[in-house]
């Protein structure tokens, strides 16, 4: 998530879900939280009843905006328009925080004269045609050295160089860095984002998103009202802001507002990433991510200089900031997975360390699965051959593997794909292995939720007849390669040799203990193995092992601290002792900005963490994220390294200068401010630009996935996909209970009554909805809730499409994904789901 | 003591969470699985194989006012039309209501059952023994909120237990347990009557004026059966959920049946009289 990690500092959730009862104002946008997220929306319920203002800002209206006190409807895809205009209202009026701004956002500092505003082109200086990306070099601090490693490295236009934990790695000033506090010279990138974002007027955000002026202004208002030092305001978004071809600039654009609006680091402020599924922050804190190691550090990289141990940690080691670390966490890994025998003065087993050459995302490969580049597969808890874009290229793909292992508890489309889409079986050559798994009461485990916070489950019954966790699938086969290989003398399978693989078993069918792993992930010494208490024990002298340095101290004391279950009544409000969070168990990050430059909370009834000058520490109400000892008035000097360059204002560590970035310098493969592009695939222009979408958004010139072009009359339409309170996602897990299916029973697209009229279309009437993809077939649900925006005069209308159906379970529909187009988001290779555009017609043609 | 249920609409988000936990706890089966096109809604209504059913409502403020207290009318006060179909305060745009079995005061089911296999139980339940029901299908028409049916399987009749066994056990209904935003409440009738009206109090001290306790004699009362031990906060008229406005006991329409024919007889006789008086 770098349009959190970029800004702030780390990719993940900034508050967590009870803080929100301590919100004034929550704005939910790009998510629909109430039907997605039922449980956690507890909480903005709690807030409504004492008195917040809820406000949802969404293509449909939702059970969310039911219990909303505002609902301002805008287009899908223009969501930068809208927070865009938020900004713009800010600023104009004057209503940002000024005293938070100056001290806690690179507000002051100026950047570069080579820099220049966005012009109407809506390029960024630096873009290069032919290499269809952008050199950031010409987007750095004044002072700053031209020193920025070229964006990629392996992953090519895709991955930018910041890492997803943060934006961290600027480089070190050549001397003191110019600000001006004042915030009036006219190249500091305060007067840079009044300028680039002086377009997005109130009548422009009305032409854009078609939200009517009046509504957007009444949500402007609302949220400056409530934003200040006794309010705050938080925001929410989910999958409705990342699946879009700039999905990461529109979470920038939220994360600079709540910036300047001083909503970060404070109780009911933040924004908070509400995550998709039960443990997704998991899998990538403990990364199932091709392109990063657990705790979000650099995977090693042929095209890097990652050549050796020394290249690699010498390279990715920042210069300042919380990433100064990175040696000790490095090593830690290493200890952990490969024991006595990884040696880090030496470091020579890492020379068999696999490395990045090339863009393994999830899209490329599925096209090289379809273009017989791949293998072979293993499928965990994945139903993509009906969850993933463009899912018939999925299952194309699929039936082009050689073999295929999949592990469900359901006979998902992805294990069938052999006998889908009408295909003979016999022409099919994929091997397929299908090997029934536990469920989450079968099993042990940790789930990492949308705060970041683990929460442990343990086993309450077997798994039937054959069923294994996925963990006894992992053990075993690990186990078995190390036998296979244990007398190898090749030098490439050292690294298998090597592996500790020691966990426990228990029970009759040897399933491997997972509080040992949770251990091993939370660190311990290597002398004795007693238990590391945080990161802050880590030592890059080989004495510490940890899987994942920002989980460490969740097995602190040698207790599963995620096991904790002491209810909030019984303890605050931050719940310090319900489950464990990540880092060090801060429940909200950036916390020392919940203070004052002199450390004093901004307000009584706001206060979170204080310094306190008797004990000569940060104390409160939260765990500090923050150095503990570092006085607020501490002021680094131009040539301090590592944590010594953050000064007692910089609340936010994992950032070179400590400080939030309204402009980023590093790190975005696609402009260091958003800009409102149309998606990919629109009805309509750009009003801002002449640039229709994103310019840095990949797409790909393959006959299997074409696009519809902007403004193609055949394609009027918007798309818009989604999910139902009564289905799991691909229906992977819900589409076999009767329970469920019962509510939720077929496949439906959400339509507004005018369009239906045009075009003869009753309630439940059959209709298809096609695109240069394909077509599927569905009952039309006509509701008023789906509201008809105005643009330039026209009516653009919206079809709102669930995806949790397919051809297996007990109630089966088309696959809605089958419909959507692979094109990806620039920085974190994200598809855009939530925007694209069809035709609707009537009946089943 | 009588325990029942508190269901608030105004809080409830429409999740269906209750109707899975009651069919899971309880065992019932599903009803099939059938695209109704009416809003969310596909599971109907209340009937013998389910006991809980989340109505879904669009739109209310489109409806028609009837009755006698103008609810809408009043709710113009805090929500303000903009154009375009934006809308401030979209509170209760689309109304979600979790209804289920009112375990009636004077239970017209118990007093129509035959057999006796309507009881109430030590909480004051109304609840159907399902070893003495015969089916015979009595109480169906009884109630007057629609809630029991016989189920296809083998005639008798089933409801809503209040989850006797888990009261039993010292535990809450299973919906009441599952609801994330405590929108429904169980407990002591006159502990949830007390916290409904302060409810209705604070509602109304928001500027939502239209709230009410189903039930109360300014919007219907409860006719005959003499009050409900499940209650509900709502927001619009009783119609408005498919709720009776004036519930009432069966065998109240029968003096009133009895006179009328005896009347219609009687013009009859007169009728047939004059008629043939030559």
């Amino acid at each position: 998530m770098p349009g959190l990690g970029i800004t702030y500092g780390r990719g993940g959730a900034t508050t967590h879900l009870m803080d929100l009862q301590n919100s004034d104002c929550i704005i939910i946008q790009g998510s629909n939280m109430a039907e997605a997220h039922p449980v956690g929306f507890r909480h903005p319920m709690i807030a409504r009843e004492k008195g917040a203002t809820l406000i949802h800002v969404d293509p449909r209206f939702t059970r969310t905006s039911a219990m909303c006190n505002i609902y301002a409807p805008i287009r899908a895809g223009t969501d930068i328009a809208f927070l865009g205009g938020l900004i713009n209202y800010v600023i104009e009026n004057e209503k940002y925080f000024e005293e938070y701004v100056v001290n806690y956002t690179n507000a002051p500092t100026l950047i570069t004269e080579d820099y220049e505003d966005l012009d109407e082109t809506g390029l960024f200086i630096g873009w290069d045609e032919e290499r269809q990306g952008y050199n950031p070099e010409f987007w750095r601090y004044e002072g700053a050295p031209i020193d920025y490693a070229p964006v990629g490295g392996s992953q090519g236009a895709i991955t930018g160089s910041g890492s997803e934990a943060g934006g961290g790695e600027e480089a070190a000033p050549e001397g003191e860095r110019p600000t001006d506090e004042s915030l009036q010279h006219p190249r500091c990138v305060f007067q840079i984002l009044k300028r680039h974002f002086s377009k997005y007027t109130p009548e422009m955000v009305e032409r854009i998103t078609g939200c009517p002026e009046d509504a957007f202004l009444k949500v402007a208002e609302i949220i400056c009202e409530n934003s200040g030092r006794e309010k705050t305001t938080a925001f929410c978004y989910a999958v409705g802001w990342t699946q879009h071809s700039k999905g990461v600039q529109i979470i920038r654009a939220a994360a600079i507002l709540q910036l300047l609006l001083g909503n970060v680091g404070r109780p009911g402020g933040g924004v908070m990433a509400l995550r998709g599924h039960a443990t997704i922050q998991g899998s990538t804190d403990i990364a199932t991510l091709y392109n990063i190691l657990p705790g979000y550090l650099t995977m090693p990289d042929v095209n890097k200089q990652h050549d050796t141990w020394e290249d690699y940690v010498e390279e990715e080691t920042a210069a300042t900031g919380w990433l100064s670390n990175f040696p000790k966490y490095i090593s830690s890994i290493m200890k952990a997975w490969y024991g006595e025998d990884f040696d880090v003065e030496d470091g020579q087993l890492f020379d068999y360390f696999p490395r990045l050459s090339g863009d393994h995302s999830y899209y490329p490969t599925i096209m090289q699965m379809k273009d017989g580049n791949v293998k072979g597969c293993f499928v965990f808890g994945q139903n993509f051959a009906v969850g993933g874009p463009h899912a018939r290229m999925a299952r194309d793909g699929l039936r082009n593997l050689d073999w295929l292992v999949i592990l469900d508890a359901f006979e998902v489309e992805t294990a069938t794909a052999w006998k889908a889409d009408g295909v003979d079986p016999s022409e099919c050559g994929t091997e397929v292995f299908f090997i029934p798994s536990a469920l989450i009461a079968e099993k042990d485990g940790s789930f990492t939720q949308t705060h970041r916070m683990l929460q442990w489950h343990d086993k309450a019954v077997d798994p039937p007849d054959d069923a294994r966790s996925d963990a006894w699938f992992v053990f075993h086969l690990g186990r078995r390669l190390k036998e296979l290989y244990k007398d190898s003398k090749n030098p490439r399978d050292s690294l298998i040799r090597a592996m500790t693989w020691d966990y426990p078993t228990e029970g009759e069918h040897e399933e491997p203990d997972i509080e040992s792993i949770l251990k091993e992930i939370s660190g311990y010494h290597v002398a004795d193995g007693s238990p590391v208490s945080n990161f802050l024990e880590l030592k890059d002298d080989g004495s510490t092992a940890c899987g994942g340095w920002i989980y460490s101290g969740v097995y602190a004391d040698g207790v599963n601290q995620a096991r904790r279950r002491k209810p909030a009544r019984e303890q605050s409000l931050m719940a310090p002792e319900w489950g464990w969070a990540w880092p060090d168990n801060r429940r909200v990050l950036y916390n020392r900005a919940s203070a004052d430059p002199e450390g004093k909370p901004w307000s009584e009834r706001k206060k979170l963490i204080w310094w306190d000058e008797e004990q000569g520490k940060w104390t409160g109400l939260d765990n500090p994220d923050f150095i503990p000892t570092k006085r607020p008035d501490y002021r680094p000097g131009s040539d301090a390294e590592g944590l010594d360059a953050i000064p007692g204002n910089g609340p936010f560590i994992m950032q070179g200068d400590g400080k939030g970035w309204l402009f980023a310098t590093v790190g975005l493969t696609d402009g260091p401010l958003p800009v409102h592009y149309e998606p990919v695939e629109s009805p309509v222009s750009n009003l801002l630009y002449y640039q229709q979408y994103d310019p840095a958004a990949r797409t790909f010139d393959r006959p299997d996935n074409p696009y519809n072009k902007s403004l193609d009359p055949k394609y009027p339409c918007v798309v818009t996909t989604y999910r139902l309170t009564e289905h799991h996602t691909s229906g992977a897990m819900s589409r076999w209970i009767p329970w469920l299916n019962e509510l939720q029973p077929e496949l439906f697209a959400e339509i507004d009554p005018e369009l239906a009229e045009q075009k003869d279309i009753q309630n439940a009437d059959w209709v298809t909805i096609e695109t240069t993809r394909g077509k599927i077939h569905c009952k039309a649900l006509v509701t008023d809730r789906v509201p008809i925006l105005a643009f330039e005069g026209e009516s653009i209308h919206t079809i709102g499409l669930p995806y949790h159906w397919g051809p297996n379970g007990l109630v089966k529909g088309d696959v809605v994904n089958d419909l959507v187009p692979v094109s990806l988001e620039s920085n974190v290779a994200i598809h855009e789901a939530k925007a694209f555009t069809a035709n609707l017609r009537k009946g089943r043609v | 003591m009588a325990t029942g249920f508190l269901t608030d609409t105004t809080v409830c988000i429409g999740c269906k969470a209750c109707e899975v936990a009651c069919k899971q706890w309880n065992q019932i089966p599903a009803d099939g699985y059938e695209l109704t096109g009416a809003s969310y809604d596909n599971t109907k209504h209340l009937s013998g194989t389910t006991w809980r059913h989340v109505a879904f409502i669009e739109n209310p403020k489109k409806r028609r006012l009837t009755g006698d207290v103008d609810l809408v009318a009043l709710a113009e006060d805090v929500r303000e039309q903009l154009p375009h179909g934006a809308e401030l305060d979209a509170l209760g745009r689309w109304t979600f209501m979790s209804d289920v079995c009112k375990h009636c005061v004077e239970a017209p089911c118990q007093q129509a059952c035959p057999t006796g296999a309507i009881i109430r139980n030590e909480f004051d339940n109304v609840y159907i023994q399902p070893d003495v029901c015969n089916g015979c299908g009595y109480c169906v028409p009884a109630c007057p909120y629609g809630v029991i049916t016989n189920i296809p399987d083998d005639g008798r009749a089933f409801k809503c237990t209040l989850c006797y066994d888990r009261q039993r056990d010292g535990l809450e209904p299973a919906c009441a347990k599952a609801c994330p935003t405590n929108s429904i409440m169980f407990g002591d009738v006159e502990e949830l009557e007390a916290i409904a009206e302060e409810r209705i109090a604070s509602l109304q001290a928001k500027g939502y004026t239209n709230a009410f306790i189903y039930g109360t004699p300014e919007v219907g009362g409860t006719g005959g059966i003499g009050g409900n031990h499940s209650k509900f906060i709502l927001m619009d008229e009783p119609e408005t959920y498919n709720l009776p406005r004036h519930p009432f006991m069966p065998q109240d329409k029968v003096k009133p049946a009895v006179v009328g024919i005896a009347v219609a007889a009687g013009v009859l006789s007169a009728v047939v009289a004059l008629a043939f008086r030559d």
